[in-house]
């Protein structure tokens, strides 16, 4: 079993316990946005377990070209979800690793490929389980603010996720979401692309970011780490002020702002 | 590794590409070109929905298509023979280049004119007709414009986008004698009109390309804008047609949804200027037409391709460019970087079987997967897929037949890192020592990060990971 791309997917009702995939760049990079997604989901009466034998989804080695790398890191991770408890991702890029690639990799195992694909019908990205599943919602709190939000390729075109952050952000009354020129861009990480072709990486962030700037938005959103770590590391270098915000966190702080 | 005998040298795809991400003026000029076709096209689909369910009617047409396909090639030539047409196969570019000499010679042409050809430029016949002492001209605008300034297509559809009006004013008056600057587009299109309607009255060989081969009637399709096309494949004495295998489709019922589906992709067209349907040369009692029509059918590595259940999707190709247009990286780089006949996504993923492996290893990992070129391609090839299976036979890691060059883009440092990181990020106790290490070192995290940091300042890790804080901690509550 394999779980289509772009499928209209059918949501569970919330439930008491989830798992947390932390991702391995919010792990080191900015954990701040995955304490977040935990707060957030606690804050709606769910447990949150996080398996501490978590590392990674593999994907760094898998869209090398190197799929027994890939397979040796993701098989380590399919024994951390005994229970029937969905699995969030705050991360559409790792979400979509978990949820279309692992079923693919083990698909000639057969002890894991039956596993994999169940672990792969319980991945939820962290927007679409909060507004789907969750069904979060924000009180009006402070000042109006202009929000740019950038949506990694995975939650576009591998997740479907773009629409549920947009979705969340547009339930904050005082938010306004403001779009970016060429909107479906990508930013130009892709992983090991943006050290194999640090030119063409490069010459695609600044564009994004020129996009991005040109909004005169002063709040930069993504529900992507790799994304953040690309465009933030480009901001910081270029001297820029601003810097993008993991969503999980900017979504928390409005959550505590309104208590 | 699988090795062909003599391996096409590694294009220089990073040279290339600082030549033109250097260069502000022509990446303006590929982005405003790609934004204008992308446009263009977003015009012709305006309801996904009704998108999908003509792109899944393309692909199955190609699909089905694709596995009859020795059969449909058979019958074709069969349609084609009893149609008058005649038919020759040829499994290298030097075969093809050699069949159409032949046929040139034997027709008396010291001229052959050119209608736009992507296979044409692939066997690079332009130069073995010189060779040959024939001389070529192109006469759709885009190739003529390219083949005077001496250059090669930038892009399958679009062959001079690369560059600007006022580089092809100034071209047209040093190469075009008797012609004065003129920046007007309208005049420098009656130039080139001019040049060429000479040269059709006096040609006596006609070549163009072919977008779809009918099996059960002998059709060949044509489409075009110019009507360049129409002139060779009908004034001139001899129509020589040249196509790859994949080209076929088995019922005339098939063309109208696929080729609906090309003007729409390609210019945003609902159907383009000219629609040619070549069914036999000049029948008796018929005031013109060519005498003689010629198919020339080009393997060229897609029967390699064919034999991978995986990489035979990359045949169901329809050439409409919009996975070029779509694609960032090709917005950057433009069609010359890859140093390929076919640039861009599509060009990612055929390039390696006509080329091998080892000459197009720097283009297999040139994309951030991001996969605007599978979400528009009109038969819904999975190219970030297809880019992924060509990553692992780059690597050697494939189990699927290998292609010429596979395990050419080993290279040691690499593979060494990823036998680390796999060392690392399957063993949950050494990757949390590592993480503790990682976080409390932070401050001493190298400056210098290799490519990472020529744009970016310095990953550094936070102060305390994500595993740590989750271990201490006892849920929040603010309501």
């Amino acid at each position: 079993m394999s779980v289509a791309l772009n499928e209209v997917r059918s949501y569970p009702a919330k439930p008491g316990d989830v798992y947390l995939f932390g991702t391995c760049v919010l792990d080191l990079f900015d954990p701040d946005a995955g304490v977040s997604a935990a707060s957030l989901l606690e804050n709606s009466n769910i447990s949150v377990h996080y398996p501490q034998d978590q590392t990674c989804c593999g994907q760094p080695a898998y869209t090398s070209g190197f799929p027994d790398a890939a397979r040796q890191v993701a098989a380590r991770q399919l024994h951390l979800f005994a229970e029937n408890w969905p699995i969030v991702v705050p991360s559409g890029s790792c979400a979509g690793m978990m949820r279309h690639h692992w079923p693919r990799l083990f698909e000639d195992d057969p002890a894991l490929g039956p596993l994999a694909a169940s672990i792969a019908a319980r991945v939820f990205e962290l927007t679409e389980f909060l507004l789907h599943v969750v069904k979060a919602t924000w009180p009006q709190t402070g000042a109006n603010e202009r929000v740019v939000l950038h949506t990694s390729c995975t939650a576009r075109r591998e997740m479907g996720t773009h629409l549920s952050a947009r979705a969340l952000l547009a339930q904050i009354p005082n938010v306004e979401l403001v779009l970016q020129d060429h909107e479906t861009e990508c930013c130009g990480f892709g992983g090991a692309f943006s050290v194999k072709h640090p030119e063409i990486s490069a010459a695609m962030a600044s564009d994004k970011i020129e996009a991005i700037e040109a909004t005169g938005a002063a709040t930069m959103i993504s529900a992507d780490g790799g994304c953040l770590l690309n465009l933030n590391g480009t901001l910081e270098k270029r001297g820029s002020t601003l810097r993008g915000q993991h969503i999980a966190s900017y979504l928390w702080q409005h959550a505590k702002d309104a208590a | 590794m699988n090795r062909p005998a003599n391996p096409p040298m590694p294009i220089n795809f990073h040279a290339n590409v600082r030549r033109v991400v250097a260069n502000p003026v022509l990446r303006a000029s590929f982005r405003g070109a790609m934004d204008f076709l992308t446009a263009k096209r977003a015009t012709q689909f305006p309801d996904a929905n009704a998108f999908e369910t003509l792109r899944a009617q393309g692909e199955q047409i190609r699909q089905y298509a694709l596995s009859r396909l020795p059969d449909l090639l058979e019958q074709l030539e069969t349609n084609l023979t009893r149609n008058g047409i005649q038919v020759h196969w040829a499994q290298t570019p030097d075969e093809a280049c050699r069949l159409i000499i032949d046929i040139a010679s034997r027709a008396g042409g010291g001229l052959v004119v050119k209608g736009k050809s992507m296979v044409s430029e692939e066997i690079e016949l332009n130069h073995a007709l010189e060779a040959a002492g024939i001389s070529a001209l192109e006469s759709d605008m885009g190739e003529y414009i390219v083949q005077l300034a001496g250059e090669k297509p930038s892009h399958i559809i679009m062959p001079a986008i690369h560059k600007t009006k006022e580089e092809i004013a100034r071209l047209f008056a040093d190469k075009v004698p008797g012609v004065e600057y003129t920046n007007s587009v309208d005049e420098l299109i009656q130039i080139g009109r001019r040049v060429l309607r000479d040269k059709f009255r006096d040609t006596r060989v006609g070549l163009s390309g072919v977008n779809v081969a009918v099996a059960e009637t002998g059709t060949l399709c044509l489409v075009e804008n110019e009507g360049n096309g129409r002139m060779c494949t009908t004034v001139p004495d001899v129509h020589i047609a040249i196509t790859g295998i994949e080209k076929v489709v088995e019922k005339l019922e098939h063309v109208p949804p696929l080729m609906t589906l090309l003007t729409r992709s390609a210019t945003g067209q609902a159907i383009t200027t000219y629609f040619n349907w070549i069914s036999s040369p000049r029948r008796d009692g018929e005031m013109d037409g060519p005498k003689e029509v010629h198919l020339v059918l080009l393997d060229n590595g897609r029967s390699t391709a064919y034999a991978d259940e995986r990489l035979r999707a990359t045949l169901q190709c329809i050439r409409c460019g919009a996975c070029m247009n779509h694609c960032p990286v090709y917005a950057r780089v433009g069609g010359h970087a890859y140093g390929t006949t076919y640039p861009g996504p599509i060009g990612k993923i055929v390039s390696p079987h006509m080329l091998g492996l080892e000459a197009t290893r720097d283009l297999v990992t040139a994309s951030s997967l991001c996969g605007a070129c599978g979400e528009v391609c009109p038969v819904k090839i999975p190219i970030p897929d297809l880019l992924l299976q060509l990553r692992q036979q780059s690597q050697g890691h494939s189990k699927a037949p290998q292609l010429p060059g596979a395990g050419s883009g080993h290279k040691t440092l690499q593979s060494i890192a990823y036998r680390l990181f796999a060392g690392l990020y399957s063993r949950p106790a050494l990757y949390r020592i590592f993480g503790l290490l990682a976080t409390r070192l932070r401050a001493f995290s190298p400056n210098q990060q290799g490519a990472w940091t020529r744009s970016r300042v310095p990953l550094r890790p936070a102060g305390h990971s994500l595993h740590e804080r989750m271990k201490s901690r006892n849920g929040a509550k603010v309501k």
